[in-house]
């Protein structure tokens, strides 16, 4: 057990971790952005109301949000210990002096761009998630399902007419969109992924992710307080 | 040309330090180190301590004339040292900011001087190959692919220097670490000994403070030898190999 402890508390470890759970938690915005599009659905809910229902129901699935907790919570520990160890690293003294480098904005700021999204995410889940967990969502029936179903898509469409609460979300997605701008090509690059055959695929696939997914994620809202 | 130069002065590693403004008179066609040392002179002439700056080979290879000069290692030029940058690129009247690496792990020992024996540490700690292998072969004596060869030259044509690491916003050391691992490594003199030196560099580089590379591309941008980032994606993937996958290493 003594090599896998030194493994991952090693500098390249460290940085394993961020790739494997950033990696992660990319793959679930896929799946929650193809859900949260039947919010678009012009069927007074339907469609998403059965969807969050199967969400919460299905043991498979409730089990992976388990591990989906554990990996955000990982990320969000291991990426603030990087950040203030490479704070330290840098010792007291700043330079009076700093050239534009080619090291862009959001790869100089991931740290600060993470709590942000982190921070959303604590609103988010506080609007949607939590009050799903305590049953404080009323209910509809809707035939074929033996119970009465909670009304997510109430909810949401209630809370999306609020335009403040519409701008909060739409600059959550240009933050989560900055912070995968840098992160999706970097995770390849930390787990020793980078070659000329395929490098310059991954950072065009990287760059198309982080405008496309948050940019899918953001119209709902949009859509909801201007058609809804 | 006239210039105003707004050097780092630190009288040791107790010493808060602070930016002092001298004028200096320069032509064109010395090198930013002969400035340097016509200011010194100027500064002696009027018995004054001189400003302490490391300097050796001054033709490129030696890694020691370190100063960060307008926010970047070595000066605004890509792919030169200190002692390559000339005067003709800067203008006369120009204000030119000189400060020393800024690295915890490289303390500063005098104005632009910093000890960077931490890196000497890290080669004691497996930059090395532990059997003789002779004197240098003869050129087709064993045969290495092309590419291979040159993947090694680039990765050994690591000077030492560490602008990489004064350049990270991180002041990681991880370009000059895995330039180090892979020059050796990439070679079949190298490879034996190659998951053992993987494992003990990175515990070395980590023991000396260095922070952790976040994959900005600072450092490729600033070293004087443009080694690639693509050595640290190596590195990681043959710590990875070291780890889980050697039957060689510990």
């Amino acid at each position: 057990m003594r090599w896998l402890i030194n493994f991952l508390s090693s500098s390249l470890g460290q940085k394993i971790i961020m790739s494997l759970t950033g990696l992660f938690l990319i793959s679930f915005l896929t799946v929650h952005l193809l859900g949260n599009l039947s919010l678009l659905s012009d069927d007074g809910g339907y469609t998403f109301n059965t969807y969050a229902y199967f969400m919460t129901h299905n043991p498979l699935i409730k089990a992976t949000s388990y591990g989906l907790y554990f990996f955000i919570v990982l990320h969000a520990i291991q990426g603030l210990v990087i950040a203030l160890k490479n704070r330290m690293a840098r010792g007291a003294n700043r330079y009076a002096v700093k050239a534009k480098g080619n090291a862009s904005f959001s790869s100089k700021n991931m740290a600060l761009l993470g709590t942000l999204v982190l921070a959303f995410l604590f609103i988010h889940m506080g609007d949607f998630w939590l009050r799903m967990k305590l049953d404080w969502l009323p209910t509809v029936v809707y035939e074929g399902y033996a119970e009465p179903i909670a009304d997510l898509y109430g909810r949401v469409a209630m809370q999306f007419q609020n335009p403040l609460i519409v701008i909060a979300y739409v600059i959550g997605q240009i933050v989560l969109g900055l912070h995968l701008w840098h992160g999706f090509q970097s995770a390849f690059q930390s787990l020793g992924l980078n070659h000329p055959k395929y490098t310059p695929f991954i950072k065009g696939l990287g760059k198309a992710y982080s405008i496309l997914v948050p940019a899918g994620f953001a119209i709902i809202p949009i859509v909801h307080f201007l058609f809804k | 040309m006239d210039l105003i130069l707004k050097v780092w002065r630190q009288k040791n590693n107790k010493d808060n330090g602070r930016f002092e403004n001298y004028k200096v008179k320069a032509n064109e066609h010395m090198s930013f180190l002969e400035m340097m040392d016509v200011l010194n002179e100027d500064l002696l002439a009027k018995k004054e301590e001189p400003i302490a700056f490391e300097h050796d080979c001054r033709e490129g290879i030696c890694g020691s004339c370190n100063m960060v000069i307008d926010g970047r290692p070595h000066g605004p030029n890509n792919g030169t040292t200190t002692c390559q940058l000339h005067m003709r690129f800067f203008k006369d009247g120009d204000t030119i900011t000189v400060e020393p690496w800024r690295v915890k792990a490289f303390p500063v020992i005098k104005d632009l001087v910093v000890d960077r024996s931490a890196f000497d540490r890290i080669i004691q700690s497996g930059g090395y190959i532990s059997v003789n292998t002779g004197q240098a072969q003869d050129a087709n004596a064993i045969p290495i692919e092309k590419d291979l060869a040159g993947q090694a030259f680039d990765a050994a044509t690591c000077i030492g220097c560490g602008a990489c690491a004064a350049a990270c916003p991180n002041a990681s050391a991880m370009l000059f670490t895995s330039a180090k691992i892979n020059h050796l490594g990439l070679l079949p003199q190298g490879e034996v000994e190659h998951s053992k030196r993987v494992q003990a560099m990175v515990t070395q580089m980590d023991e000396e403070g260095f922070g952790m590379c976040s994959n900005t591309g600072a450092c490729e941008v600033d070293c004087p030898k443009e080694i690639s980032i693509s050595n640290i994606a190596l590195m990681n993937r043959s710590y990875v190999g070291s780890v889980f996958g050697s039957d060689k290493g510990s």
